[in-house]
């Protein structure tokens, strides 16, 4: 069965029962009901009009769920009258999008909801990604769905919580059977479809320029491989061709915004045939590029590493002194650069503190293997 | 969208304000303090944040290898031990605040006399995995 289509027809479903005059959470959850026969059924009896199938079958749920012959009847009618229909697929898919990431919603709430209505996964596939029970995406899902029942679901929104809301998804990466990172990547080309907008693309390009290193990522031990140790030979180069005519069409419309920004730093990395070739001084003028177009401090961070690559580590030093000491990684970044200064006992120290504040398991290994080779090449 | 363990101690933790220990509270406040912690395992199911909740008997064993072919070394309970863990809960929320503010509304459940036992509940975050863009 092909899964894959049944997520992509999911929001045109959704907006064919919108046209026949049924509320966002009512048609939503039909379609869901749908989905989750569709899964159930298809393998066996592939049907062989897949979104005639899920209409058919998620207007059926819906007049099952709605018992009144009064307002059957009414709904009957609208749907004899129902032509082509004046509005397109696209601008009704696009309509989810927004709904979906509203900021009125928590940004897990976005989350599960935009996986649910524009991703077409069911539930438990949603709460198995995010490990939680089923009982209780499914509350999360219903209670953002009640948050936007008065939001109407004509109006365009700030495509920037759209953009938002995907990106959490991406950078989720990947913790269950269900692989986040795709399905960001594949809800990201279906709205870089329907709107026209450089940060859409610019976001799409950074999501295409990291998941061409994922295989490169991460050592069969699971254990992180950072970037400069990174074997450039698995790197996937036709995602990164792609990101970087992606980006490049973006860039030309000279209306720069973060995620264009941190895709330029992305395709530079990319970019370069070996670590010691990557373009530093360039990668620094992006981050003050990014630097002027988000307030985000972990961008002062990053830029602080890059700066120790271009300058020197003195330089880097310097840079990190003028930031907050309480930024997360901060720690990890002042024992790297006093490594490259040849500070390595300083180093050592710094890399153990940081691993104890490390945010991820991943993270904390790779720091504490990091104090553990600077204080045994000490001791030999 | 980050999970805390709400951490529970039988002992260990410092002395909360209504400090009578639940041998000596009346069955009926034995119920109201069960049914607190019942109501609020549901309400948080019901807004999305509820991943687990688990109590544990205080008796334990410890248990070490003891070398190839050989069964485990087994010792304890110690008596002495200084901390001991009660039970948890697992909530998935948006923000630390929320996680704290949470945590606080789980100490108000009641005790002796039906008031606020004040317990100290300690919130830790857990290590999830790694965020796929870093630089």
């Amino acid at each position: 069965m092909d899964e894959v289509l049944l997520r992509a027809l999911t929001p045109s479903v959704i907006s064919v029962l919108g046209h026949r005059g049924v509320d966002f959470a009512a048609a939503e959850d039909a379609v869901q009901d749908a989905l989750v026969e569709a899964i159930r059924t298809w393998p066996a009896d592939p049907p062989r009009d897949p979104k005639g199938w899920l209409v058919t079958v998620a207007w059926r749920r819906f007049l099952d769920a709605t018992r009144a012959d009064v307002a059957r009847r009414r709904r009957e009618e609208v749907v004899d009258n129902e032509g082509t229909g004046t509005v397109s697929a696209v601008d009704d898919t696009l309509a989810l999008y927004f709904l979906c990431a509203h900021p009125s919603l928590t940004p897990s709430s976005a989350v599960a909801l935009t996986l649910r209505a524009v991703g077409g996964l069911t539930t438990r596939q949603i709460a198995s990604a995010y490990l939680v029970p089923e009982a209780t995406m499914a509350q999360r899902i219903s209670r953002a769905k009640r948050t936007v029942s008065g939001v109407r679901f004509d109006r365009p929104g700030d495509v920037a919580t759209v953009l938002r809301v995907l990106y959490l998804v991406f950078n989720e990466g990947y913790s269950g059977d269900l692989d986040l990172a795709a399905e960001a990547i594949r809800l990201t080309r279906q709205l870089a479809a329907t709107i026209d907008h450089p940060e859409v693309t610019g976001l799409l390009a950074l999501m295409l320029l990291h998941h061409a290193r994922r295989a490169a990522r991460t050592a069969p031990d699971g254990s992180l491989v950072p970037l400069a140790e990174q074997d450039r030979g698995r790197w996937d180069t036709e995602l990164i061709a792609e990101g970087v005519e992606m980006l490049q069409a973006a860039l030309v419309r000279d209306r720069l915004g973060e995620f264009q920004a941190q895709a330029a730093i992305a395709a530079l990395h990319a970019d370069a045939p070996t670590a010691e070739q990557t373009d530093w001084v360039q990668i620094v003028e992006w981050y003050d590029e990014l630097a002027r177009v988000t307030d985000n401090p972990v961008v002062r961070l990053n830029r602080a590493v890059a700066v120790g690559e271009a300058d020197g580590a003195r330089a880097g030093l310097a840079a990190l002194a003028e930031l907050d000491a309480s930024l997360p990684r901060y720690t990890a970044v002042a024992a790297y650069l006093h490594e490259r200064d040849g500070d390595p006992e300083t180093a050592a120290r710094l890399y153990a503190d940081a691993a104890l504040h490390a945010p991820n398991l991943a993270e904390r290994d790779h720091l504490t293997r990091q104090a553990a080779r600077l204080n045994t090449r000490r001791r030999c | 969208m980050a999970k805390f363990l709400l951490l529970k101690h039988y002992r260990g933790a410092p002395a909360p304000i209504n400090n009578v220990s639940m041998d000596r509270w009346t069955p009926a406040e034995i119920s109201a303090h069960v049914q607190y912690m019942n109501d609020f395992a549901a309400r948080l199911e019901g807004t999305g944040e509820f991943v687990d909740g688990q109590a544990l008997a205080p008796e334990g064993t410890w248990v070490r290898y003891d070398g190839e072919g050989r069964p485990p070394v087994t010792d304890g309970p110690f008596a002495e031990t200084k901390d001991l863990i009660a039970g948890w809960m697992v909530i998935d929320v948006d923000s630390h605040d929320r996680a704290i503010e949470l945590a606080g509304e789980l100490s108000a459940a009641p005790g002796a006399g039906g008031a606020p036992i004040h317990e100290w509940l300690e919130v830790r975050p857990f290590l999830a995995e790694p965020p796929t863009i870093t630089d």
